[in-house]
């Protein structure tokens, strides 16, 4: 339903530089899009947080910056995608406090909390892509079908 | 803890000595590295120079994550163990907010409005904070 | 076999209409041009109104080479959208309403249902009425694209006015030097609490306040999501330098939070008064009654 106005830039994510880059990167689409301060802020933390994951434990990857338009909507779509050894359970992953790596474990858990969609597809031994979304202002609501 | 090897990209902090007090200024977007990278010199300054008070200025911040949050943390924590307390200034709102929605609240942290109002706090009060919190309420 | 004689085959309707559209475009944006909606909203020229025409016309072949003329999400209205929107929000501006925008609209169809019947004046009534149904249904969906449009800017506006409304709603006092204070009334929900925990923390270090005191008198229930956003402000604050107290707290309230096993870890204070004499007191400031002595 919504339209997909273009990838805005796929961002590689190999070394702790990178993950500078994909904070500036989100803050200056998002401060295009229109967000708000809190919002924006919001959105650039979720990022660093996924980014770092996807260095981290994923080995590196990228990041794909969709804007998306729904309706009257405005949004940013971020997946973070790489091709590490995945993550084999899901649900405990996105526990408050667990962590694998040597963080405060609120990378996932936390990052959900600050976007308005939050959608996770791992495969153990394959990768891991989780993909985010945030709308300016507040999300579109369902469109009602006739 | 990954060795800091000396890397050109990043560089220090610069550890600003007033009097009794380590006064530290983050600015802009940092680095991973960096912040580690001040991490240890804040470490090796403490007990270099037995000041009783590390005062990190944020207010230039735009974004702490929970990789910095956790550093912050544990600046704090280690400054303790050297009878040293750490008072972190100038948090913007949006972090704060954001802060708090990503489930740090960072309570082992002593926290102030300013520089100033940050400086005061730790003359007035005694070198290790009680955990549990700032202020204490008296009655 | 039915009577297909010797025309040969015949396209579907879908793609008869489609050709008559990609053939007839120039026609069609010029009698356009002269129909209210066209005329009033492009008043540069004439030329202007025409091209704005086309792009239609161009959609509207579009959506009809995907077959999918009942759909308003088919991709082919995706880049008229745009236009649509500005031309509605135009009339009205000028003071049309929706089901005056709407009856424009629908003054489009006749003149291009008058070219199609000319051009198949040939061909067999049944598929010149299949064409003629396919060209209907394709500027229904049409209408019902630009009025979606203008909703959803409609709605955009209503909700810029709620935040407004709710930023109307939440005055933060300043109530002595350091001390500042909101007083909630009425519900709060996600999106009030929200805009409360941004207004109050902008003011906190707007007025330099080592305080902050929320004040609930107002509110009539506290859920956990109320107890909830409550604690987030107060949190959010003290990450900032500056302390929360939450005032106001009514039996009744108290009741449900220890009810709901809620453990508010936060400084509270009966009544707005008292908040700001601990906050006083916390700043060194005491308020004394010269006459009657301790309170």
């Amino acid at each position: 339903m919504h339209t997909a106005a273009g990838v805005e830039a796929c961002l590689p994510i190999r070394s702790d530089m990178d993950l500078v880059w994909v904070r500036q990167h989100v803050r200056q689409a998002a401060a295009r899009l229109g967000f708000g301060l809190v919002e924006q802020t919001k959105l650039i933390t979720a990022a660093s947080e996924l980014a770092r994951n996807t260095l981290v434990h994923g080995g590196g990857g990228q990041m794909e910056a969709t804007h998306l338009s729904s309706g009257g909507a405005q949004g940013l779509r971020l997946a973070f995608t790489d091709k590490g050894p995945g993550i084999a359970d899901l649900d405990r992953a996105l526990t408050d406090g667990y962590t694998s790596g040597g963080g405060l474990g609120m990378g996932l858990s936390g990052a959900r909390r600050l976007v308005h969609d939050f959608d996770i597809d791992s495969t153990p031994g394959h990768g891991t892509t989780v993909r985010v979304t945030c709308w300016v202002g507040r999300p579109p609501r369902p469109r009602e079908e006739a | 803890m990954s060795d800091a090897r000396s890397r050109p990209v990043t560089g220090h902090v610069p550890v600003l000595r007033l009097g009794d007090v380590l006064l530290v200024t983050l600015q802009g977007d940092l680095h991973d590295s960096t912040a580690q990278q001040l991490q240890q010199d804040l470490a090796e300054t403490i007990s270099r120079t037995g000041v009783r008070g590390v005062l990190i200025d944020i207010s230039g911040v735009e974004i702490v994550d929970s990789f910095l949050g956790r550093v912050l943390a544990e600046i704090a924590a280690q400054a303790k163990l050297l009878a040293a307390r750490t008072v972190v200034a100038g948090m913007r709102p949006a972090v704060a907010i954001t802060l708090v929605e990503l489930g740090l609240t960072l309570p082992g942290l002593s926290t102030a409005l300013s520089t100033e109002a940050g400086m005061e706090l730790l003359s007035q009060q005694a070198p290790v904070p009680r955990p549990g919190g700032p202020r204490q309420e008296s009655a | 076999m039915p009577e297909h004689e010797a025309d040969g085959q015949l396209a579907t309707p879908t793609h008869e209409v489609r050709d008559f559209l990609q053939r007839r475009r120039e026609q069609i944006a010029q009698r356009w041009a002269d129909e209210p909606l066209f005329r009033t909203v492009f008043t540069v020229s004439r030329d202007e109104a025409v091209e704005a025409g086309k792009v239609v016309v161009d959609a509207l072949a579009q959506v009809a080479e995907s077959e999918q003329v009942e759909d308003p999400d088919s991709a082919g209205f995706s880049g008229v959208r745009e236009q649509l929107a500005r031309m509605g929000a135009a009339r009205s501006r000028a003071g049309l309403s929706n089901t005056q925008v709407s009856s424009e609209l629908a003054a489009l169809r006749p003149p291009v249902e008058n070219l199609l019947a000319a051009d198949l004046e040939q061909a067999p009534p049944e598929h010149l009425r299949a064409c003629s149904t396919v060209l209907t249904v394709l500027m229904g969906t049409l209408r019902l694209v630009a009025m979606q449009t203008a909703l959803s800017e409609w709605q955009a506006l209503s909700d810029r006015q709620r935040m407004q409304l709710l930023e109307v709603a939440t005055p933060v006092i300043r109530l002595w030097d350091g001390i500042v204070a909101v007083p909630l009334i009425g519900t709060l929900d996600s999106a009030r609490s929200q805009v409360v925990m941004e207004t109050l923390l902008n003011a906190v270090v707007e007025q330099h306040a080592r305080f902050a005191i929320l004040d609930i008198t107002g509110v009539p229930t506290v859920d956990s999501l109320v107890a909830q956003h409550l604690m987030k402000t107060v949190a959010a604050a003290r990450l900032m330098g500056a302390q929360c107290i939450v005032s106001g707290i009514r039996p009744a309230i108290a009741q449900t939070i220890v009810h709901l096993g809620l453990d508010l870890d936060v400084i509270t204070r009966a009544s707005l008064s008292d908040a700001l004499g601990y906050a006083l007191h916390q700043l060194g400031t005491d308020i004394v009654n010269p006459g009657a002595g301790q309170r």
